[in-house]
């Protein structure tokens, strides 16, 4: 599985820095990124979909897949 | 304060959020409205437009295009400072101004910046609880909530915190004269500008470090920023730091005293305050903007005209049962919470990461010495009116200080 923050549509809620640290930061701005490409490792998906199903902005796209 | 408007009758075709009925309880009326129209109008203010569904409210936060910032509070009086600085930017900004005067605040409001104000956050909460003593009765809201937020942003932006009050009296000068003639509106702003600019004349003298000294010092397009737009944001900050977050702590402090489930459980599993706090902000979002109609646009077959008023109450978005399962519950431990509490698009509240820690410290310190309290007397929790919603008064009974 893999995260992306959309960056036209993040506001800087800052919902998925502060539920999956570990797979998202935020910039000097509160901005947010992911972490390592994206990549998200085994056992942290149920996080990576909450952070992505608490995004007000609908920002995180997430690539089962990828 | 009792709304000099005629009561409403018919909130789809005449509706006003200082109604007596609306200020008391308006979640039936935005889920009556949403089935009904769904987007409802009024006469009043010159007209105003009103959008329940989460859909029709983020559309219009999305669309800064036909939807101006330049005007954020439905009055009497339409704003005389034109976009796109608008009278306190950002908030009253619109593209491309908006995002140079917000990327400005930004720095000081991330969520590092503002975990360091926690200590002193916490602290302030547990002087105010000493300052209750053993009291077997107390307000949660007037001895306890109203407090917090003013100091904290008054240390913020370097103004002296003792003058909380001063503060408390502007905000509700702009949020609940709304319907006053505008002779008294404007007079209520100029006292209070007075007072800020003799505080920022002395910050320009004797510079510190602090908000204020930064908006003097910052620059936009290499010229530093006009006496007008440091005053306008410092008057934004002030008016988007105490009532709001004031009202979420009251709020949060009234569910929790008038619901002994929600209580024990979030004192026996502090691990779910978090999500906790993300839901009681969902539940009771306090703050409902506006816009100003920029050019007129066909909404969900409404024609709205350039100078009309929206609301924009993220509140209803929040209660819309289309969004959320279980929407007119407050569910403790919801984990799938998207809610708009701080507003979508470009103008998300600046100061979310401070709001989410005020009221977060404020439940912890609260819990911490009161786990056990309830609202004495419904009938006696006065819910303040315009487009911040909270308590002003929770009186409350300790059951069993810690």
């Amino acid at each position: 599985m893999r995260v992306h923050v959309d960056q036209e549509r993040c506001q800087g809620h800052n919902r998925c820095f502060a539920l999956a640290p570990n797979l998202f930061d935020v910039d000097d701005y509160g901005l947010a990124h992911e972490l390592h490409d994206g990549v998200v490792a085994p056992g942290d998906e149920h996080q990576a979909r909450v952070a992505a199903a608490n995004c007000p902005e609908f920002a995180i796209v997430i690539d089962e897949e990828g | 304060m009792t709304s000099s408007h005629p009561p409403v009758l018919d909130f789809a075709a005449d509706f006003d959020h200082m109604d007596p009925a609306w200020v008391a309880d308006p979640y039936p009326i935005w889920d009556d409205l949403r089935h009904r129209c769904p987007i409802a109008h009024s006469d009043r203010y010159g007209g105003v437009w009103l959008p329940t569904r989460h859909e029709d409210i983020s559309a219009i936060a999305y669309d800064t295009d036909h939807f101006s910032s330049r005007g954020v509070i439905v009055s009497e009086l339409k704003p005389i400072i034109e976009a796109p600085v608008g009278p306190a930017p950002p908030i009253t900004s619109d593209p491309p101004f908006h995002s140079l005067a917000r990327r400005l605040l930004l720095p000081a409001f991330s969520p590092r910046a503002i975990a360091a104000w926690e200590p002193a956050t916490r602290q302030l909460c547990r002087d105010l609880l000493d300052g209750l003593g053993d009291a077997d009765a107390c307000d949660a809201a007037a001895d306890y909530a109203q407090h917090i937020p003013p100091s904290v942003i008054a240390r913020m932006l370097g103004l002296p915190p003792e003058d909380d009050g001063v503060f408390r009296d502007f905000v509700h000068h702009v949020i609940e004269t709304v319907d006053a003639d505008p002779e008294t509106r404007q007079a209520g702003f100029a006292r209070f500008d007075e007072y800020l600019d003799g505080h920022i004349a002395e910050h320009a003298a004797y510079p510190r470090d602090d908000l204020i000294s930064y908006l003097l010092e910052a620059e936009i397009g290499g010229a530093h920023l006009s006496p007008t737009h440091v005053r306008g944001t410092v008057v934004l900050l002030l008016i988007a730091g105490v009532d709001t977050t004031w009202s979420a702590i009251g709020a949060a402090l009234w569910h929790l005293g008038s619901h002994a489930d929600d209580r024990q459980r979030l004192v026996a599993e502090p691990e779910l305050m978090d999500r906790a706090v993300e839901e009681l902000l969902r539940a009771y979002a306090p703050v409902t903007m506006a816009r100003l109609v920029a050019r007129d646009v066909e909404l969900a077959g409404c024609p709205m005209k350039a100078g009309d008023w929206v609301l924009l109450p993220f509140p209803a978005a929040n209660r819309d049962p289309d969004f959320f399962e279980r929407a007119d519950e407050v569910v403790i431990d919801r984990e799938l919470n998207r809610h708009a509490a701080f507003g979508l698009g470009i103008h998300r509240c600046l100061g979310s990461n401070l709001a989410r820690l005020e009221v977060r410290v404020a439940i912890e310190e609260w819990l911490s010495r009161f786990p056990d309290f309830e609202v004495t007397d419904q009938a006696a929790v006065m819910w303040a009116s315009g487009q911040v919603r909270g308590p002003r008064q929770v009186p409350v009974r300790i059951l069993a200080p810690r």
